[in-house]
Parts: structure tokens; sequence; C-alpha cells
């Protein structure tokens, strides 16, 4: 075991791909001599070469589009997004490129494409800089999206995904970058969790939250919190956004019978959405109260000042525990 | 130096290389001459044959659309010089990026006639295997593949090739981000592509103007790109000037840009009315232009295409039209179970529920014979190997 923090998790994840197959190549802005703004691939220039990782010129649909040219060629590209709300313009290569190519040519031409995207807010950032635009992604067919929330997941997952055949979204909450965590660098790739499945982080009989990338750690926190009360949380951490790994929350639900959904994206169309849904369906004579969303707000990412209002936190998230609880609280009553 | 008046600045106008003149004579160029001087008469007959069939290709998908049997076909007619001169000069080992409308280069890099037409018929989403010609799968959104062939140009340059990725794109293309992207990255780089721009004059009903003051060609010098403009109804000269590129390319040379100069005869695509746009005059003065006509006049000139000739050429068209349209006729609906097939590369949860759900919706009505079972019993087998794969 290896205590590292996220960005450097990922770090050595990158590097031992980098090391392990030689046809993984790294592409993005300011990924080589700086190391890209957070540092996630310091180093790595400089230990394989500008050929292996590659500086772009500042096109983020160029990036996605010569990924696509290079993966035609039998390369595994790994791009970087500088930052969350920098992906849109690389939106039509990534949905109509990347994500079909494989359907189109009937299975002929493989797209084992890695999108490294730093999102979701929480560190004061400027406008586009704090986006979580991972519903627009979990709806193209064709693309795999996972969120990670510890170094571990984030270790081990990054090399999965490059690994994958498939094209993957790898979102990487960046206010978590910096938190340590124990990593085993030292279990095969092939005995680690595989990718696209959930992880109970905390066991519980009262309520199924479920969470992903930067909000897992306040759901865990709302966890303790709400056991002071009395009440048994029973935290999932999603992982994996497309495909969404429903046997885990499904199994969770059905032995306790409630569920809340926590995410820090906008309400309408998000992931809560989906997962509610499916829920409902699935689980609809075992649930005890509707399901419940816990998500930003339907509005662009505000203003550094005002951020704290629109992210959920531990005490939104234990209101919507309260609801499916059906204990008093200031939103009991409401229907929306 | 004389004072410039800003609305008489001329940018000066861009050279276009022609070797076969519109009434077929063949003029001599220092600087290209070189590059065709192994081109001899069986090959000149050779790259006649290969117009005259690709225009045949051309017409019989367009009745083929007209009588029912295509959703669409997107017709090439009057720009088969650009298409063959290039796709001629090209080796096995190049790979080529097009948009739909390069039906001729995939018929020179030995596309099978039925996979031209798989697409527009509807059963499948593309028609061949790119690897087993080196030609992508057409892009449908405009001047995307750009980028692909520049990505492709970089995986060559990592191997230590001396392959060269080529782009086709029109006119309508320039205009897109991502060939402007496309022009960036390959510069930057060095990559061995080839930018070739087949401005036939129209985006649908967008006339070129619209998309570009001056020569496209002369864009790409700011790029730092070199570029030429060509007679793109000139097979010889579009030849010479894709052989220089590629040479070029393959000598560590980095990229170049071609606007090969056509014009689309027919509409954008079957389902278009260019009457609606542009007058009869102008196709008219382009048809004097044409490609065919051209070099069958060369070639009568010099005796080589004879009354025997010339009937076993369209003997040739004719044999390979019937042979599209045989093929055409005989291709199968897709089963049902299909729509799932190829998604995703490995197993998928979301898919394999959905797969599964709407198998046991269609064995509901097995019995009243709107199902073929046997697509069924196929989609089990898959199931079965997707359900050991997670």
């Amino acid at each position: 075991m290896t205590t590292l923090t996220m960005a450097k998790a990922i770090n050595a994840g990158l590097r031992r791909s980098l090391a392990s197959d030689d046809k993984v190549v790294l592409m993005g802005e300011d990924i080589g001599k700086l190391g890209g703004v957070y540092r996630v691939t310091d180093g790595l220039q400089s230990e394989f070469g500008e050929r292996r990782v590659m500086d772009t010129p500042l096109a983020e649909s160029g990036i996605l589009g010569t990924a696509v040219g290079l993966a035609y060629r039998g390369f595994r590209p790994v791009c970087e997004i500088q930052f969350d709300g920098f992906i849109y313009p690389a939106f039509d290569q990534i949905v109509s490129q990347v994500a079909r190519m494989h359907y189109r040519t009937r299975g002929a031409v493989k797209m084992p494409i890695t999108i490294r995207v730093p999102f979701a807010g929480g560190i004061g950032a400027a406008e586009h800089h704090s986006d979580s635009p991972e519903a627009y992604f979990a709806h193209a067919a064709g693309l795999r999206v996972v969120s990670v929330a510890d170094p571990q997941d984030a270790y081990t997952m990054i090399q999965q995904a490059i690994a994958c055949d498939d094209p993957v979204l790898y979102f990487e909450p960046k206010r978590r970058y910096h938190v340590k965590g124990e990593v085993d660098e030292l279990t095969p790739l092939d005995d680690a969790r595989p990718m696209g499945t959930a992880k109970i982080v905390t066991s519980g009989s009262d309520v199924t939250l479920v969470a992903y990338g930067p909000l897992v750690q306040t759901a865990k926190d709302a966890a303790v919190a709400a056991s002071d009360e009395g009440v048994s949380i029973e935290v999932i951490d999603l992982r994996s956004l497309a495909p969404v790994d429903f046997d885990t929350v499904v199994a969770s639900v059905r032995k306790t019978g409630r569920l809340v959904v926590a995410h820090e994206a906008a309400q309408s169309g998000g992931l809560g959405a989906e997962v509610s849904a499916s829920i409902t369906e699935r689980c609809f004579y075992y649930l005890e109260h509707a399901p419940v969303r816990v998500t930003g707000h339907d509005i662009p990412y505000p203003p550094a000042k005002l951020e704290q209002y629109h992210v959920p936190d531990l005490d939104r998230i234990l209101d919507g525990v309260d609801r499916v609880m059906d204990r008093p609280n200031s939103l009991t009553g409401v229907e929306d | 130096m004389d004072e410039i008046h800003l609305g008489e600045l001329h940018l000066g106008d861009i050279d276009t290389v022609q070797l076969l003149t519109p009434e077929g004579s063949r003029l001599s160029d220092a600087r290209y001459d070189a590059w065709v001087a192994d081109v001899g008469d069986e090959q000149l007959l050779a790259l006649y044959e290969d117009m005259v069939v690709i225009r045949r290709i051309d017409t019989e998908a367009t009745a083929l659309q007209r009588q029912g049997e295509l959703g669409l076909w997107p017709p090439l007619l009057g720009q088969e010089a650009a298409q063959v001169g290039s796709g001629r000069a090209l080796r096995r080992d190049d790979f080529v990026f097009s948009s739909y409308r390069e039906n001729g280069v995939a018929y020179c890099r030995g596309a099978d006639l039925t996979d031209l037409v798989r697409v527009w018929r509807g059963t499948t989403a593309s028609g061949w295997d790119p690897y087993a010609i080196n030609m992508a799968t057409p892009q449908v959104i405009i001047g995307a593949q750009t980028l692909h062939a520049t990505g492709y140009a970089i995986g060559v340059q990592n191997d230590g090739s001396d392959a060269v990725a080529v782009a086709y794109f029109g006119d309508g293309a320039t205009s897109e981000g991502d060939v402007n992207e496309a022009l960036i990255f390959a510069a930057t780089y060095s990559a061995p592509v080839i930018f070739f721009c087949q401005n036939n004059q129209w985006a649908i009903s967008e006339p070129v103007k619209l998309q570009a003051q001056r020569p496209v060609a002369e864009r790409a010098p700011g790029f730092g790109i070199p570029s030429v403009r060509v007679d793109g109804n000139d097979v010889l000269a579009v030849m010479a000037v894709t052989r220089l590129a590629l040479d070029r390319a393959r000598g560590g040379g980095g990229p170049t840009f071609i606007e090969a100069v056509t014009y689309r005869m027919g509409p954008h695509t079957t389902a278009d009315d260019p009457t609606r746009y542009r007058d009869a005059s102008e196709v008219e003065t382009w048809r004097a232009k044409d490609p065919i006509a051209r070099l069958a006049a060369y070639l009568s000139e010099r005796g080589l295409l004879t009354d025997e000739r010339s009937e076993a050429v369209s003997a040739k068209a004719d044999a390979v039209a019937a042979e599209l349209r045989a093929g055409c006729i005989a291709l199968p609906d897709p089963e049902p179970m299909a729509v799932f097939d190829h998604v995703y590369s490995t197993a998928h949860t979301g898919i394999s529920r959905q797969r599964d759900h709407y198998s046991r919706y269609l064995r509901t009505f097995v019995g009243d014979d709107t199902t073929p079972s046997a697509a069924l019993d196929q989609h089990d087998t898959l199931h079965q190997q997707d359900r050991k794969a997670s």
C-alpha cells in the first residue's frame, strides 16, 4: 500500500499504462512540460517523450478528431480535456465519431479512447471551470462513462479505461485531487473491481444513498451524521455512470426500501432521474417512499461566491434523507 | 512603389495546373510533366476506363434510387477525373478518409460494388471493412474526416512508416472548424497527410463564393502548408499534383493541400433540385470541360481510343453496372436483433438488458410468422456469450 493523492494516483496509473503498452499516447493542452494545469501528467513527457505525451494546439475538436485517426491506426489515445466546460467544442467528435465508429463499421474499427475530464466545482473557479457535463455523455450510446471518488479507484480505473476497447469518459472530481488515500499498486488489473460496477462504501439498512465523484465523500459524511440520529444509510458509489450497475442499487433498495440520489449536476435529465426511474421500475413494491433527488439546480454553474448554494452539501443530503424517511423537515409535504 | 488602393489590391491569382485542355490537347508543364512521365498509353486508357466505369456506376446508382431501390445517392457526375487521378496515385498502404461523395475513390481502392450501396439502401451504417481496402467508411458530418486523416498520419509517423493519409472533402467543408483545426494539427506535427479538396462549386445550394472569398488553395499557406490548385477535370494533372504531394509526405516534407477545381454536374444528392439555385448556362459551361470527353479527345487524336477499344470499355461499364444492380437488389434486410450489434466491443449491461427485453417482446409474436425465429435463436447465442463475457 502507498499513500497517494488522487492526482498522483492517476499519474501513477497513466505511467503504468504508458509503460505497459507502447500504443498508449497522451494528448492534450499543456500536459507536457507543465504536466497539466492540475499536474496530473507531471513528469510523463520527460519520461516517455513528446511522441507519447503530446502537447496539442488549443482545439478540443482537433484533439478528439486526431485521436479518432490515431485509434484508426491502432493507437490508444488518452485525451485530457483541460476543464469540464471546454469539452463542448469536442462534443461533435465525441458523440458523432468516437461513440459510433464501432457500430458504424460493424465492429471493424475500435475506438479505445480515454477522455479525461477534470469536472465539477467547489474550488472557487471562474466560469466554464466547474461544469458537470456527464449526463450528455451517459446519454450517448457507444460511450462508457465513469467517475472516480478516491485514489484507489482513480489509480485502477484509469488503467481499466485505457485497456478497454470501448471509448471511456473518465470524470475526475477536481476538488478531490489533493485528498490522500491508500493505493494498492500490486493487485493485478484483472483482479481489481471491474470498471462497470458500483461499490457499497458504507453499509446501512434504512436508506440507500447513491452518489458518485465529488459527492461520495459528502454522502459518507451524511451517513455518519444520520447514524447519530438513528438512521442507517447505505452509501453506494456509482462509479460507472454508463452503464449504471443497477443490480447493486436494486439489491440495496430491496433491503432499505428508500432511495436518495445525490449529484452536483443539474437535476433535469440527469443521472439522478435515470437512477430514480429505473429503480422505481424495478423496485416499485419494495419502496416505502418515492425516490428523492438531491442535485445542483437547473442553472448554469454559478459564480464562486454562490457555489455553496448550488452544490449539494451535507445538510441538503440529510434533508433528502428526512424526506424519504417521512421525517418532518422544511420540505415535508412539498409535491414538486 | 506605387500607392496601393485597398479596392484594387490584388492578392495574386494562384496558378491552376493543367496538362490536358478541355479540347484534349496535351500541354507541357516543366513543373509537373516529370510526375506523369511514366504514364504510358495503356495506363491512359486504363484511366479512361476507370472514369467511364465510375460514371456508369454513378448513373446506375442514381437510377436505382429513382426506382426506389436506394433511399438516397450522392452523385459524383463530373468529378471523375479528380477522384480517379488522385485515387490511382495512391499506394496500397496509404489510407483514405473521405466524405460520402468519393465513390470513385472507393472504386479505385477496390471496394466491392455492393458495398457502395449498402448504406444508401439502409441495410448497414457503412459498406466495407476499412482495413480491407485502407479507406475509412464515408463520413457524413462535413469535414470531420480531415481530423481523422491527420490523426492517422500522426500515427503513421509514430510507426516509422512512409504511408500517407489522404483526406477528401468539398469546398463547403473548408468553412467548418474541424478542417481548420486539421490544418493546424497537420502543420504543427508535420504530418504526412494530403488535404484533397474537391471544389465542385456548390455546397448543396450554396455557391463557393459563400464559403471562400479567395481561391480555397490560398488558405493553406497561412497555416504553413504548401498548396496547389489543379484543374480537377484533368485526370493527368490531378495525378501529377497528387504524386508530388505523396512524395513530399513520404520524404518527411509534411502535409500538402490540393484544391481540385471541378464541378458537380448533378444534384447534391438525389433529394436535391439544383434547378432552383443555379442557371442552366452555368452547367453548360462546365459540360464543355467534361473530364471524360477531354481524355477521350486526346486518346482519339493519338489513335489510341479505337472504336473497338471504346466498345470494350462500354461493355465493361455495362457489366459493372449490372453487377452493382444485382448486388443491390439481392441485399437482404437485416434481422431485427441486429440493431443491438456492435454498439460496444465488450459486454455492456445496459444494452444486454434492453436486448433481452426486446427479444422477449419479439418472441410474443412467434407463431404468427412475423418474426424470423432464426434471428432470435442467433440472438440467444450472442446473449449467452455476452453473459459469459460479463
